[in-house]
């Protein structure tokens, strides 16, 4: 029995030599599993042709993709050799050590200029204005909105809209006359609602929808190089534009109290609302009769401006960085210095995917591309983004449990919801030693 | 084991591998003892350590010591205290229910009634399925648009999920819906441990069903009750995923969503131990309560 014992384990150390070390000629890119991810992973495919370097782009629900990505980085794990991540985590992976540091290869290919300012800013520069890279914007997103064609282009709604405004139904252009129409078409009777917005305050979603009103209405979250909040955050401004955030949930269809991008598509695919709030990434269901039956009734806008003009959007997306713990880091940059090139990320935008290269961006073929590219072109240039500290899901959870409250349930007022939340902020920068 | 290898006849293939009993109790014993080491043991007594510390694990920086400093962040933060109220409520009404829900379907199935092999397979069901299928399908059925909930009680759009008043409510319908079974189970073990005599001596001295509920069926099923309730409790206080799913009311955000956030959204694990102990602490606590109260019902 000991020398076939002994046999077993000579066998499985024998097996443990054979497996061959991992290849330096694979390499995985780690995303979130939605539709850019398989646009990227047939531009991978291109990459294979030329290179024989074998590039396979994993993904993970949303849901678990922040856990999954941090739960490998706190592993020191080296499974994914590069991640697509969100710009809010850019603190934590850059301080936590999990990204490389790109401002060198940054500097040599003056990315800075030659990608969009917004997404180098939000999606690869840590901390702000620092001149620190740690990311190559790779997929530009923000929110936009989705719209019924023929509902907004009817003459008998045209007509009575008209008589009850006093200015003609047609796209927004500011938020009072987003709130308008939406108001309009809000009609339970007829199964028939005004607006779709997000309001689920698992993640980020609650606080991205608000961020449209907040920084339309000149708002602001704070000062992102100070981390002073109060008499910002819960300025006269943000307290008007949290309170039409509210004004717009009075409009949206029963039950949408956890609502993200799923729920705002099906807003518009059922007929269910005049106008909803999504991120451009997921607006291709919305052109595709065999997912939309009102495709051809489907139009989109950027979001609208606030009452002083000011008009941003909040911003999605990702950048792709090099993780630290991989093997193949060197391949890696190989691989960036291939997808930063203007053919790849022409290509890139073909095959659907939202480049953030300025050149592309900018061009007619792009913008002309589908009908939701000249608003995304347009919102590209417009768009803020949430804190990308190392606590910045701290942020959020106060940011979810002061605001859900307010907007979905009603209790309090918005100066309330954002002087606690103003304090709330205080308190987490304070206990991390960001301020005094 | 000197007695069973005596026993083994020199030379044969058996005593010729060598292995006394108590190397074979040793190769039973340690994997599974270095097992409960590793996965059970080290994790308590490690994340009790990070539970003083400011340790997270999203960060290279090293874990500092903080004494109590969770602990007290967490016994005074507000929305901690409305966590626990909430998971208080709703394992109150959860539990409550499954036990009425249950017992009764367990006293409808203790008599003769035809098909009660097939209705009690059937009533098994639910607590079968995965927590996330029903609570993905119990929010289609609560939906107010085309809930069949909504349709069948004439509620026309009633906002089962989205009023923070009723959200609590609605999930611990679905944790009632799938867990009634689990003590309609037990209780029908107990149901059918009552010697019959009993019932006979009751009807002979002309008791009523109400003296004879009380004072013979409802005592004789306690102890194995009181299991049940212990396990749902127990249950109840741990509820996740069907909560999670379903809601993401403030009002519906029990303990272990918050701890979830907590331990891996925010990366706080020094704090989220501090919590995962707390709410042990309480578990340990509520279940000595019952289990005193078990031994009680024994006794008599």
């Amino acid at each position: 029995m000991k020398r076939y014992v002994y046999r077993l384990l000579a066998g499985a150390a024998a097996l443990a030599f054979m497996v061959p070390a991992a290849s330096a000629q694979e390499l995985t890119i780690f995303w979130a599993e939605w539709d850019p991810a398989n646009y990227l992973q047939e531009l991978v495919n291109e990459y294979e042709a030329e290179t024989g370097v074998t590039v396979t782009v994993e993904t993970t629900p949303w849901q678990d993709f922040q856990t999954k990505a941090f739960t490998e980085f706190n592993a020191r794990g080296s499974a994914y050799d590069m991640i697509v991540g969100d710009s809010q985590w850019l603190g934590a992976a850059s301080e936590g050590g999990h990204y490389v540091d790109l401002t060198e290869f940054f500097q040599k290919h003056d990315l800075g200029n030659v990608m969009a300012p917004a997404t180098v800013k939000y999606y690869a520069e840590y901390p702000g204005n620092s001149g620190n890279y740690w990311a190559i914007p790779a997929e530009g997103d923000a929110v936009g909105w989705s719209y019924r064609k023929d509902w907004f282009e009817d003459p008998e709604e045209m007509k009575a809209f008209e008589a009850k405004y006093g200015y003609p139904l047609a796209v927004p252009e500011t938020w009072q006359q987003l709130l308008d129409i939406a108001e309009f078409f809000h009609r339970p009777d007829e199964n028939r609602y005004g607006i779709a917005i997000y309001t689920d305050n698992s993640y980020d979603g609650l606080v991205m929808g608000v961020e449209n009103a907040l920084f339309s209405y000149g708002a602001e979250l704070g000062n992102y190089e100070t981390y002073e909040v109060e008499g910002i955050l819960n300025s006269d401004k943000a307290v008007q534009a949290l309170e039409a955030y509210r004004q717009l949930y009075q409009y949206t269809p029963p039950g949408w109290s956890k609502t993200f991008f799923v729920e705002n598509n099906q807003a518009i695919t059922e007929g269910l609302a005049a106008m909803s709030m999504n991120y451009f990434a997921f607006f291709p269901a919305l052109v595709n009769p065999a997912t939309n039956p009102n495709a051809a009734n489907t139009g989109f806008f950027a979001n609208p401006a606030g009452p002083d003009g000011d008009q941003y959007a909040a911003l999605g997306g990702q950048g792709i960085s090099i993780v630290s713990y991989s093997d193949n880091i060197d391949e890696s940059y190989k691989f960036l210095e291939w997808f930063i090139q203007d053919d790849v990320q022409k290509r890139w935008a073909e095959l659907g995917g939202y480049t953030a290269h300025a050149k592309t961006l900018e061009s007619q073929e792009f913008r002309q591309a589908t009908p939701y590219n000249e608003a995304f072109y347009q919102t590209m240039f417009k768009v803020k983004d949430f804190w990308a500290v190392p606590e910045y899901a701290e942020l959020l959870t106060a940011a979810n449990q002061r605001i859900y409250p307010y907007v979905v349930g009603g209790e309090g007022t918005a100066k309330e919801a954002l002087d606690a939340l103003a304090q709330d902020w205080v308190d987490t920068f304070k206990k991390y030693g960001r301020t005094e | 084991m000197t007695d069973v290898m005596t026993r083994l006849e020199p030379g044969s293939r058996a005593a010729s591998r060598g292995f006394s009993d108590l190397t074979i109790r040793n190769l039973f014993i340690i994997p599974t003892i270095a097992f409960l080491i590793i996965f059970n043991v080290f994790p308590l007594l490690y994340s009790l350590w990070t539970s003083f510390t400011d340790f997270r694990a999203s960060t290279t920086a090293p874990a500092n010591w903080v004494g109590l400093a969770n602990y007290r962040e967490l016994l005074n933060d507000p929305f901690i205290w409305r966590n626990f109220t909430i998971t208080a409520k709703y394992v109150l009404i959860s539990v409550t229910g499954q036990v009425v829900v249950g017992f009764g379907l367990a006293m409808l199935l203790n008599r003769q009634i035809p098909f009660k092999g097939l209705i009690t397979t059937l009533l098994l069901l639910p607590m079968m399925l995965s927590m996330a299928v029903v609570g993905l399908f119990w929010k289609l059925l609560y939906d107010p648009s085309f809930g069949i909930i909504n349709y069948f009680l004439g509620l026309g759009k009633f906002e089962w999920l989205a009023d923070p008043q009723v959200a609590l409510y609605a999930v611990a319908l679905v944790d009632i819906w799938m867990w009634s079974p689990f003590v309609m189970l037990l209780s029908l073990a107990g149901l059918s441990a009552v010697p019959k005599h009993l019932y006979e001596a009751a009807e002979i001295d002309r008791a009523g069903p109400f003296y004879t509920f009380f004072r013979i069926t409802l005592p004789l099923v306690a102890p194995i009750l009181m299991i049940a309730i212990i396990f749902r409790t127990m249950e109840a206080f741990k509820t996740f995923d069907h909560a999670y799913i379903l809601s993401s009311q403030p009002t519906t955000e029990l303990i272990a969503i918050r701890l979830y956030k907590m331990a891996f959204l925010e990366w706080q694990t020094g704090l989220s131990s501090a919590f995962a102990y707390i709410v042990l602490i309480m578990v340990v606590a509520i279940t000595n309560i019952y289990v005193k109260y078990l031994n009680k019902a024994k006794a008599r």
